[in-house]
């Protein structure tokens, strides 16, 4: 009796295991399809013929080809000055923060450093403590009159306390030995940190650097606010998003496709759109899967209390 | 240089510790630590701190041009003419009402993938999926809206897939009717947000003991018991402080999505209290009203926070403060 109910038992587990995997296996191939298919369908679209695109209806594939549309784009002088002016803030952003950020994090990773608590306190209250859009406009616009500048790139965005605990508990992490031989020796702590430790943090820093520029990349608002005026700064996704705005109010009008089909024009808005997103998007798209490894890594380090 | 470590090494300073001598010479000898983080002390004190002085403008009837304290102080004048508007209180129902659906879809998707990415024992096959999933939370909210702008137009992929099921016998409008702006930001949220989500919750599943899953399969528990009465209570601390995490940021919920994707045919369900800050405080220059907008923003986030932590606390877990 015993053994036959456990015998019985363990055949419907058997039987379980047997199917489960292609019904899980299923489910992930269906939601991969779902995540990757309205990508490919803009890739798609911003490859069609402009006018064709209007009809709706493309797929996977385009069903007109033609690469007007990115001509038209990068016919036009802003893009490559909107790419430039993006990677430039992408790269100082990311380095000065990353300097600034582990500097502070080996400081308040001190513990006999009599300033430690204070100062980890109110790092850390910024993370609930936020003013709020309009007194951080008016710090900027008025107070440091730094709007229509380069610097609004760089310098609001300089430290992120969130970013300096992670490298904070991973410098924690290290053995204690290496600071404290490098200290009968002689050494300073900025001497120590810049020569031992900063280069430990090498695979933290990695991952808290790929945030950062993927952040830097990104980001479209701080155009908008304060530089939305000086065309030279204007950023790739600033572009996108002024293309945003003109199409959503033709793609109204597109409902009326006719007049749009009849127009003898090649691109449409429907394409220019679909073509400065996959532009804006292929930097990070191509080079995603290589750093793959590295925000795993990091946020394990981070952990979830940060 | 030796900092106050040099207390153990007594001989260094001719026998004389140095235990007594107080907070300002430890200081002195800790001066390259100084260079290193009172720098960024004064920084963040600028940057983080300084604009919350701004606060008090909220009482005032202020301008700009004027200094500071010439401006004439009006108390509560300004929210009240907040509480008194429609467009104000259709921007908090909006705010909550969008945070909420993030909420549970942020909770309830990663989840469940999490839950069936653990279940999957082909490594490989395993990563791709992370790897495919994880894709959307790098791209930018530009680029997003810009896809879904694209995918859920009226002769987008959506439009065309529910017709061929035949759900919807003609077009659905979905960019520019009210109604479903909420659902389509939940939506979004999930396809960008879902599969990054899970990360935490794998990396809470990865530290969970075999042995109770053997134990488990002794007992004759299938795979869904397992993942209900063991994976599922073991991720429940993580569970926890990410909700409370996110209780805290609930009105944070929206921002970049709703001023991108709204129209001004959906404005009166796309606007949070941030796009109203913005429009008031920037396009109509009505400062006061603004900064007083964000107060309340901030007060009612900063209750939420201590009340999700009080809440939790008396449960008995994990909290954050």
């Amino acid at each position: 009796m015993k053994t036959a109910v456990s015998v019985k038992r363990e055949r419907s587990y058997h039987r379980k295991n047997s199917i489960f995997p292609i019904i899980n296996g299923t489910v992930m191939i269906i939601i991969m399809f779902f995540t990757l298919y309205p990508v490919i369908n803009t890739i798609a679209i911003s490859f069609n013929d402009g006018t064709d695109a209007v009809r709706g209806g493309i797929g996977l594939w385009p069903r007109v080809f033609s690469v007007k549309s990115y001509q038209t784009i990068f016919a036009d002088e802003s893009i490559y000055n909107a790419f430039f002016i993006t990677v430039a803030r992408t790269l100082i952003q990311t380095i000065l923060n990353i300097v600034v950020t582990s500097m502070l994090a080996y400081a308040l990773s001190r513990r006999e450093y009599v300033l430690r608590k204070f100062i980890t306190t109110v790092f850390v209250l910024t993370m609930y403590v936020n003013a709020g859009l309009i007194p951080n406009y008016l710090l900027i616009q008025r107070t440091l009159g730094i709007s229509k500048s380069f610097w609004v790139y760089i310098l609001p965005t300089m430290v992120s306390c969130f970013n300096m605990i992670v490298i904070r508990t991973f410098i924690m992490g290290l053995p204690e030995a290496l600071v404290e031989s490098a200290r009968i020796d002689g050494a300073g702590d900025l001497y120590l940190f810049w020569k031992i430790i900063f280069p430990l943090c090498m695979p933290v820093l990695a991952t808290v650097a790929l945030f950062v520029a993927v952040g830097a990349w990104n980001s479209w608002f701080d155009t908008h606010l304060y530089n939305a005026g000086k065309v030279k700064l204007h950023t790739l996704q600033y572009l996108l998003k002024m293309k945003l705005a003109t199409t959503t109010n033709s793609a109204n009008a597109a409902m009326t496709s006719a007049d749009a089909a009849a127009s003898t024009t090649m691109t449409t808005p429907v394409t220019i759109r679909a073509a400065i997103t996959v532009v804006s998007a292929a930097p990070i798209v191509v080079i995603y899967p290589f750093l793959q490894r590295y925000f795993v890594v990091g946020l394990n380090v981070g952990g979830v209390k940060g | 240089m030796r900092t106050a470590k040099a207390t153990t090494y007594p001989e260094k300073n001719g026998g004389i510790t140095l235990q007594h001598k107080g907070f300002w010479y430890k200081l002195w000898q800790q001066k390259q630590l100084m260079w290193m983080s009172v720098p960024m002390l004064l920084y963040v004190f600028l940057f983080n701190y300084f604009p919350l002085w701004g606060w008090i403008t909220a009482f005032m009837d202020y301008n700009p041009s004027v200094p500071l304290f010439q401006n004439e102080w009006v108390g509560l004048k300004n929210f009240t003419w907040l509480f008194g508007r429609a467009e104000f209180l259709r921007s908090i129902r909006n705010t909550f009402a969008m945070a909420a659906i993030n909420l549970v879809f942020g909770f309830v998707f990663p989840i469940l993938l999490a839950l069936f990415l653990n279940e999957i024992k082909n490594m490989r096959f395993k990563r791709t999926v992370q790897t495919v999933t994880y894709l959307p939370h790098f791209l930018s909210w530009v680029i997003v809206v810009g896809i879904a702008q694209t995918i859920f137009a009226s002769d987008g992929a959506v439009n065309q897939m529910l017709m061929a099921l035949g759900i919807a016998d003609q077009p659905i409008f979905f960019l520019g009717e009210g109604k479903y702006f909420w659902w389509l930001v939940g939506v979004i949220n999930v396809w960008k947000e879902c599969g990054w989500n899970t990360i935490i919750y794998l990396s809470a599943m990865s530290s969970i003991d075999p042995a109770l899953y053997e134990a488990a399969e002794i007992d004759g528990a299938g795979r869904f018991k397992k993942m209900l009465n063991i994976t599922l209570p073991c991720i429940k601390s993580t569970f926890m402080v990410l909700l409370i995490m996110n209780i805290g940021h609930l009105m944070e919920a929206g921002f970049e999505i709703q001023y991108l994707m709204g129209q001004n045919m959906v404005m009166d369900w796309s606007q949070t209290i941030d796009i109203f800050a913005l429009k008031y405080g920037i396009t109509k220059g009505q400062y006061s009203r603004a900064i007083a907008a964000g107060i309340f923003k901030s007060v009612v986030s900063i209750t939420l926070m201590l009340a999700a932590n009080i809440t939790a606390k008396r449960f008995g877990e994990d909290t954050l403060l």
